[in-house]
C-alpha cells in the first residue's frame, strides 16, 4: 500500500465522526511515526477545509510532528514537580549524553528529544518517557543505563 | 491453591517496574499464584506496591524490585505473611497513610480489579446509576446541587448550578464532556481513578446524561497518558457489554454513549472553552465567555464540562444521598477532596480527604516531609498556576476560600512541596516561561506578557535596574490578571506575586548582591 493509499483508508476510516480532524492526525502519526508532508492536502480534500486550516490545527499542538522522530523518541518532563526532584540537571545530562536539544534527532536516526510539561508522574519524578513506556525516579545513571539498553536492543534487533 | 497477588497497573507503578515485577512472580511461581492486575493505592512512594491475600487478608510489601522477587518467594511469601521483610508493610487497609483517608470517590481503587465488571458491581458498582434511573432528571439536578459538590477540576463552581443550566437549556442534542486534560504539573488523581476505577468515571458520565437529556459523552484525555487511554477504551467496551452504556442503560430503556478523544499536548485545552474548540477539531484557542458552554458548547449545543473527579464522586452522591457528601468538609468546601502530595515528597501519593485539614497535616503527617532529608521550603498549590506557600501559611485549612483570601488556590488539589535548596527566583521565571510556552496566543496580555515576563525576571535576576524592574513586573501582573482572557493569563501572576511577597530577597539576590 503506498502512503497515499495508507492515509486516504485512516481519513475514510474517521471522517464521519464529529470534529474528526484530530482523531484523524492521531491515527495519520500513529501509523507513520510523524504526518508526512502529503498528508495536509489529503485531509483538507476530505474535510473541505483548507490545507492552512490543517496546518494551523497541526502547528498549534506540541504533539503533532512534521518530521519523523528518532526510533527511541524521549519526552523529559520539565514541569515542577520534577523541577523539585531536579529534573533541571537531568535535562542537561540527557541534552549533553544525546548531543541535541530539544526538536531534534540524533544523527543516527536513534533518539529525538521533546520537553513535556507533565506525565503525571509527580510522586516519583524527575520522569522521562520513551515512546509509550514512563520512566520514575530517574538519575543521570539510570537515564544511562537506559539508553544504553536501548540502543543493544536495536544493534541486536537488526543484526 | 493458588495465591491471589495484586500487582498494580498503575502508571506510577509501571514507571518502576511492575510489569517486570508482575512477570517474574508469574515466571518463578506459576502454578502457585494468579496475580491481579489492579489500580494503586495511592501509596505511591510503596510502588510497586505487591499485596498478598492470605485467606482474605490482603498484606503489602512494597516497593518491591525485580531483585526482590525470588528472596520474597524463597520466604514463603505466597503461603505467610513475611513479617521478617523489610519490605512487609502489614495489612494493607492499616497502613496509616492509607487508615487515615476518608475514601468516597477511590474507595475501590486498588482494591478492584479495574476492568472486571463484576469486582465493580459486587463493590457497589452500578447503584448511583440504578438509582438515578428511579428520578426524573430535575431530582438527579437536586441531588448534586444538594450535595454542594464543586467543580473538582480547580475553579470549583457549583456542579449543581451547571447541570440546572443544561438542564433547562434548548438544543437539537446536549453532551457530557469529561475534561481528562489533567495538566496541571503535581496532579495525577484524575490519572489514577481512569486507571484504577474507570467504570466509576463512565458512570458518573451517564448519570449526568440522565441528568440533563444528554445521550452522549466525551472524554477528552491527554495524550501523555497512554496507560489511562488503554484502560479506559478497554472499560468503554466492557460497559457497553454490561449495559452501564449504550442504547439500553442497565435495561431502562435510555441511551448513553461515550467514547475516548486524545488530545495533543497543548495544556491551554484544559481549560474548557479551549478543550470544545480542539474537540470540534480546531486549535485550542479560547472562547470568550459568555455565551456559557452550558448554553453554547460543543458543536454550538448545552454542554456539560466536567473534571474527571466530579463525575467519578457523583455515583456516591446519588448513592449515599446528598446530605451525606454535604455533612462532610469544611465551610463552603463540601465533601472530599483528593490531595496530591508531589515533588520533592517522602511518602507522595493520593490522599482522599474531606476539606478543613492543614497543609501542615498533608505535607508533614501524610507526606513525612521532604524525599531529599533536608528541611523543606515551600509548597505550591494548586498547579502552575497556584500560589508558593511559605512555611507561615502551612496551617491554613484546606478550603477553597481560605486559600482564596491570601491569594492562593486549592485548584485541582495538586501539592508540589520543595526543599531549601529550590531557587524560588527561578521557579518565578518558570511560571511566566510555561505561560509564554503554553498561551493559546488569542489575547495580547497573555500571549505578550507571559514573554515580556521572562524577560523582567531575568533583569531583575541579573542586577539590572531592580527598583524598577520590579515596578514594571507587578504592573505586568496587573494587567495580566485584569486584562486576560482566560484563568491562563489571568492566573500566572498568582505563583509570581507569591515569590515576590514571600520570596522576593531571592528573586533579587538570585546568589549575588542586590542592587536595591
Amino acid at each position: 500500500m503506498t502512503e497515499r493509499e495508507a492515509i486516504s483508508d485512516i481519513i475514510d476510516a474517521h471522517r464521519h465522526l464529529e470534529g474528526s480532524l484530530l482523531p484523524i492526525l492521531h491515527a495519520v502519526q500513529d501509523r507513520f511515526g510523524y504526518l508526512p508532508p502529503n498528508s495536509n492536502r489529503l485531509i483538507a480534500d476530505a474535510l473541505r477545509v483548507s490545507e492552512a486550516d490543517v496546518h494551523g490545527v497541526i502547528s498549534f499542538y506540541h504533539y503533532f510532528r512534521q518530521r519523523p522522530p528518532g526510533k527511541h523518541a524521549v519526552s523529559v518532563c520539565r514541569a515542577e514537580a520534577c523541577q523539585a526532584q531536579g529534573c533541571r540537571q537531568l535535562e542537561a545530562h540527557i541534552k549533553t549524553r544525546l548531543g541535541i536539544d530539544f526538536h531534534d534527532v540524533t544523527d543516527d536516526g536513534q533518539f529525538s528529544l521533546e520537553p513535556v510539561y507533565c506525565l503525571g508522574n509527580c510522586a516519583t519524578g524527575p520522569t522521562v518517557r520513551v515512546n509509550n513506556t514512563i520512566y520514575g525516579r530517574m538519575s543521570a545513571e539510570k537515564v544511562d543505563r537506559l539508553f544504553e539498553r536501548l540502543a543493544v536492543d536495536t544493534v541486536r534487533l537488526l543484526s | 491453591m493458588s495465591t491471589r497477588l495484586f500487582i498494580p497497573r498503575d502508571t506510577t507503578a509501571l514507571s518502576l517496574g511492575a510489569d517486570e515485577v508482575a512477570d517474574l512472580f508469574l515466571a518463578q511461581a506459576s502454578d502457585s499464584c494468579d496475580v491481579v492486575r489492579n489500580g494503586t493505592r495511592g501509596m505511591l512512594w510503596l510502588e510497586p506496591l505487591v499485596e498478598v491475600d492470605y485467606e482474605g487478608e490482603r498484606i503489602a510489601y512494597g516497593p518491591v524490585d525485580v531483585t526482590d522477587v525470588a528472596p520474597l518467594l524463597a520466604q514463603g511469601v505466597l503461603d505467610r505473611p513475611v513479617t521478617e521483610s523489610p519490605l512487609y508493610q502489614g495489612p494493607t487497609e492499616q497502613i496509616p497513610f492509607l487508615a487515615r483517608q476518608q475514601r468516597l470517590t477511590f474507595a475501590r481503587c486498588g482494591v478492584t480489579d479495574p476492568l472486571s465488571i463484576d469486582d465493580y458491581r459486587h463493590h457497589g458498582g452500578f447503584t448511583g446509576l440504578s438509582k438515578a434511573l428511579t428520578l426524573d432528571p430535575q431530582e438527579i439536578v437536586d441531588c448534586v446541587t444538594q450535595s454542594g459538590l464543586r467543580g473538582r477540576g480547580g475553579a470549583a463552581f457549583p456542579a449543581g448550578i451547571k447541570w440546572q443550566t443544561v438542564l433547562t437549556a434548548s438544543g437539537d442534542r446536549k453532551y457530557i464532556v469529561c475534561n481528562a486534560d489533567e495538566g496541571d504539573s503535581g496532579t495525577f488523581a484524575d490519572r489514577i481513578i481512569m486507571e484504577g476505577d474507570p467504570f466509576v468515571v463512565i458512570e458518573g458520565m451517564a448519570i449526568a446524561g440522565l441528568a440533563v437529556g444528554a445521550e452522549h459523552g466525551y472524554i477528552y484525555l491527554r495524550e501523555e497518558y497512554p496507560n489511562a487511554k488503554l484502560i479506559l477504551d478497554e472499560a468503554i467496551a466492557l460497559a457497553e457489554s454490561a449495559g452501564l452504556l449504550g442504547d439500553s442503560l442497565l435495561g431502562s430503556g435510555k441511551t448513553f454513549h461515550c467514547e475516548v478523544r486524545l488530545a495533543a499536548g497543548a495544556y491551554i485545552c484544559g481549560e474548557e472553552t479551549s478543550l470544545l474548540e480542539s474537540l470540534e477539531g480546531k486549535r485550542g484557542l479560547v472562547r470568550a465567555k459568555p455565551p456559557l458552554p452550558a448554553i453554547e458548547g460543543l458543536f454550538g449545543q448545552p454542554t456539560v464540562v466536567n473534571n474527571v473527579l466530579t463525575l467519578a464522586s457523583i455515583p456516591w452522591i446519588l448513592d449515599s444521598g446528598a446530605a451525606g457528601y454535604a455533612a462532610l468538609g469544611y465551610e463552603r468546601s463540601k465533601g472530599t477532596l483528593a490531595f496530591q502530595l508531589a515533588g520533592n515528597i517522602k511518602q507522595g501519593g493520593l490522599v482522599e480527604c474531606a476539606f478543613g485539614l492543614s497543609l501542615k497535616e498533608l505535607i508533614e503527617d501524610f507526606g513525612n516531609s521532604s524525599f531529599s532529608g533536608r528541611p523543606l521550603k515551600a509548597a505550591q498549590v494548586g498547579g502552575p498556576l497556584g500560589a508558593y506557600l511559605p512555611y507561615s501559611q502551612w496551617h491554613l485549612p484546606m478550603d477553597y476560600e481560605a486559600f482564596a483570601q491570601v491569594d492562593a488556590m486549592i485548584g485541582h488539589g495538586g501539592i508540589v512541596v520543595f526543599d531549601d535548596s529550590a531557587d524560588m527566583g527561578e521557579q518565578a521565571r518558570f511560571a511566566m516561561e510555561f505561560c509564554k510556552e503554553e498561551s493559546c496566543g488569542k489575547c495580547t496580555p497573555c500571549r505578550i506578557g507571559a514573554t515580556r515576563g521572562v524577560e523582567v525576571i531575568d533583569r531583575i535576576r541579573n542586577n539590572q535596574d531592580v527598583s524598577n524592574n520590579l515596578t514594571l513586573l507587578g504592573d505586568l501582573c496587573d494587567t495580566m490578571r485584569d486584562g486576560s482572557l482566560c484563568a491562563m493569563g489571568g492566573l500566572t501572576p498568582v505563583p509570581v506575586r507569591s515569590i515576590m511577597k514571600h520570596f522576593g530577597h531571592e528573586l533579587v539576590s538570585a546568589g549575588k548582591e542586590s542592587s536595591l
